[in-house]
C-alpha cells in the first residue's frame, strides 16, 4: 500500500524533509496568555504526541500550526521540501467530527473537490480507496450524521487522509469514542502512520500516548515543559510538570 | 345569523363546485406570490449566507436593518413600488403599475428580507459548527456559501415558505400597485377586502377558508420535511 500512495505522491521520502518550526510563538485572548513563547521543532518521521493537562494549551497548538488561528507572536514556519503548497501539506480531524449533510462517499468527496481535485474519476477512485483503508466500504451511500461516533471518527480520518497530507494534526480523535472504536481508531491511525504520513495528535489518555507516540511534547500552562522520546518520557520524565502527570498527581 | 350561515353554505358550494371565477383568483395569487417567493429566495439565500459568513465593516448594522426589515408594513412596500411605478415615477414607462408583474415585484421586496434575515441566522448557527472543518478543508466564505445553503436546506426551506406565507397573505402591497382590477389583478387577499366591503360574504368567506387550507398545508409540509430530514440525514 506504501507503493500505491507513493504512486500518487511521487515523493514518500519527502516527509524525511519534512520540518515545522515554532519560534517564539504566542497566542493571547485579552490579556490571557494561553500559549506562552511556544519554540519547538516537529520533524517528520513517527507519531509525535502532545500531552499535558486540560487548559494546557494542546487544541490550540494543533491549531496554530494547522492555521486555524494565528499566532499574536512569534512565526511558525513550514518546510515542506519538493512541493511548496503548506495548506495541501496538511489536515486536521477534530474531536468532534463534523459529518457534511450527505453520503458517507459524498463527504470524502467533498474535501477533494475543495483540495482542488478536478477529475472525477480519480475522485470516485480514491473515494473508494479511503473508505477501504477506513472499512466503510459497505456504508458509503448512509447519511453520514446517522453513522455511530466511531465510524464517524473513522470516516473523519479517512476523509482527512484521502487528502494525502505529509502532516495530519489530530485533536483527541477518540475522546469521545468507546474501547473498540478507540482500537478501530488507534488502527488507522498506525495504518496511516506506516504510509508515510506525520501523525501530531494530542491526547490526555496516557494508554493511548503510550501506544502511539514516538515522541512526547508535554505542554503545562502554554508553555513546552519538555519533548522527549517517548521511551525516556514514559520512564523518566524531564519535567516536575510531567513527571506529576504521569504519577497522576494534581500539579498546579 | 342567519346570513352568516347562508354564506358558509355558500362558500363552500362555491369551493366544492370548482366556481372559475374563484379558481382564477386562487390561481391568480399562487401565480404571484410563487413567483415573487422564487424571485425573492434567488437573491436572499445567497445574500442572507453572505452576511453571515464575510466579515467587512457595517456589518452589524446591515443585520439590524435586515432583520428590521423582516417587518416590512406592506402597504409601505405598496406605496414605494407605486411611487416607483406610476406614470411620473422613474419607471413609470414601463407601464407596469396595476399589473401583475408590479404585484409580483411587491411582493418580492416584502419577502426578500424575511428571507435573507431567516438565512443569515441559519447559516450563522451553522458556521458555529463548521467553521474549523471548512477552515481546515481551505474553503474561503465564497465556497462556504454554497456548502452551509446546502447543509441548512431544510431549515431554509422553513424560511422560504414562511416568506410565501407572508406573500400570499398580505394585502396591503398587492391592493396599492394592482389595483383588485377583476380578472386582472384580482388576488385572494384583495378580493376578501373588496367583498367584505361590499356585503357580499360568500366569495369572501370561501376564499378565506382556502387561504386558511394553503397556509395549514405549507405549515403541515415544513413540519413533515424537517422531521422526514431529520430522521434521514442526522
Amino acid at each position: 500500500m506504501v507503493n500505491f500512495l507513493a504512486a500518487w505522491n511521487g515523493e514518500t521520502e519527502m516527509v524525511e524533509d519534512l520540518r515545522l518550526t515554532l519560534e517564539e510563538v504566542s497566542f493571547e485572548v485579552g490579556s490571557k496568555k494561553l500559549i506562552d513563547r511556544l519554540s519547538l521543532i516537529v520533524e517528520g518521521g513517527p507519531p509525535t504526541v502532545v500531552m499535558g493537562p486540560n487548559g494546557a494549551g494542546k487544541s490550540l497548538l494543533l491549531r496554530l500550526c494547522h492555521g486555524l488561528l494565528r499566532p499574536t507572536s512569534g512565526r511558525i514556519i513550514w518546510n515542506i521540501g519538493a512541493s511548496n503548497d503548506v495548506r495541501r501539506a496538511q489536515a486536521m480531524v477534530f474531536q468532534r467530527p463534523v459529518m457534511l449533510r450527505r453520503s458517507v462517499a459524498a463527504n470524502v468527496d467533498y474535501a477533494l473537490r475543495m483540495s482542488g481535485m478536478r477529475e472525477r474519476k480519480a475522485r470516485r477512485e480514491r473515494v473508494a480507496w479511503a473508505l477501504e483503508q477506513a472499512g466503510l466500504t459497505a456504508l458509503a451511500g448512509r447519511s453520514a450524521r446517522v453513522l455511530s461516533g466511531g465510524e464517524q471518527q473513522r470516516l473523519a480520518l479517512a476523509r482527512a487522509w484521502a487528502l494525502q497530507p505529509q502532516v495530519l494534526f489530530l485533536d483527541e480523535p477518540a475522546a469521545n469514542l468507546d474501547p473498540a472504536a478507540t482500537r478501530a481508531c488507534e488502527d488507522m491511525i498506525h495504518t496511516i502512520d506506516a504510509a508515510g504520513t506525520k501523525i501530531v495528535m494530542t491526547t490526555h489518555d496516557l494508554g493511548q500516548a503510550k501506544r502511539l507516540a514516538s515522541e512526547v511534547l508535554f505542554l503545562h500552562q502554554g508553555r513546552l515543559a519538555e519533548q522527549t522520546a517517548a521511551c525516556f518520557f514514559f520512564k523518566q520524565p524531564q519535567s516536575q510538570p510531567a513527571a506529576a502527570f504521569l504519577e497522576g498527581k494534581l500539579y498546579l | 345569523m342567519h346570513d352568516l350561515s347562508t354564506a358558509f353554505v355558500t362558500a363552500f358550494q362555491l369551493i366544492l363546485s370548482l366556481d372559475a371565477n374563484l379558481l382564477e383568483i386562487v390561481g391568480l395569487s399562487l401565480r404571484i406570490s410563487l413567483t415573487a417567493v422564487l424571485l425573492a429566495a434567488l437573491v436572499a439565500l445567497p445574500l442572507g449566507a453572505a452576511v453571515a459568513l464575510f466579515r467587512f465593516p457595517g456589518r452589524t448594522v446591515l443585520v439590524a436593518v435586515l432583520n428590521s426589515l423582516m417587518g416590512l408594513p406592506p402597504v409601505v412596500v405598496g406605496l414605494l413600488v407605486y411611487l416607483l411605478l406610476s406614470r411620473a415615477g422613474p419607471l413609470g414607462e414601463l407601464g407596469l403599475l396595476f399589473t401583475p408583474t408590479a404585484m409580483v415585484i411587491a411582493q418580492t421586496i416584502l419577502v426578500a428580507p424575511i428571507i435573507a434575515a431567516l438565512t443569515r441566522q441559519t447559516v450563522a448557527d451553522l458556521n458555529e459548527e463548521y467553521a474549523e472543518q471548512l477552515g481546515s478543508l481551505n474553503v474561503g466564505p465564497g465556497r462556504a456559501i454554497w456548502t452551509l445553503l446546502w447543509e441548512g436546506r431544510f431549515s431554509l426551506l422553513t424560511a422560504v415558505l414562511a416568506g410565501f406565507g407572508r406573500a400570499s397573505a398580505e394585502v396591503g402591497a398587492v391592493i396599492i400597485v394592482g389595483g383588485n382590477i377583476n380578472h386582472v389583478t384580482r388576488v385572494m387577499t384583495t378580493t376578501i377586502a373588496l367583498e367584505t366591503s361590499k356585503g357580499d360574504l360568500a366569495l369572501a368567506l370561501g376564499l378565506g377558508i382556502i387561504l386558511l387550507l394553503l397556509v395549514l398545508g405549507i405549515n403541515s409540509t415544513a413540519l413533515a420535511v424537517q422531521n422526514t430530514a431529520r430522521r434521514l440525514y442526522g
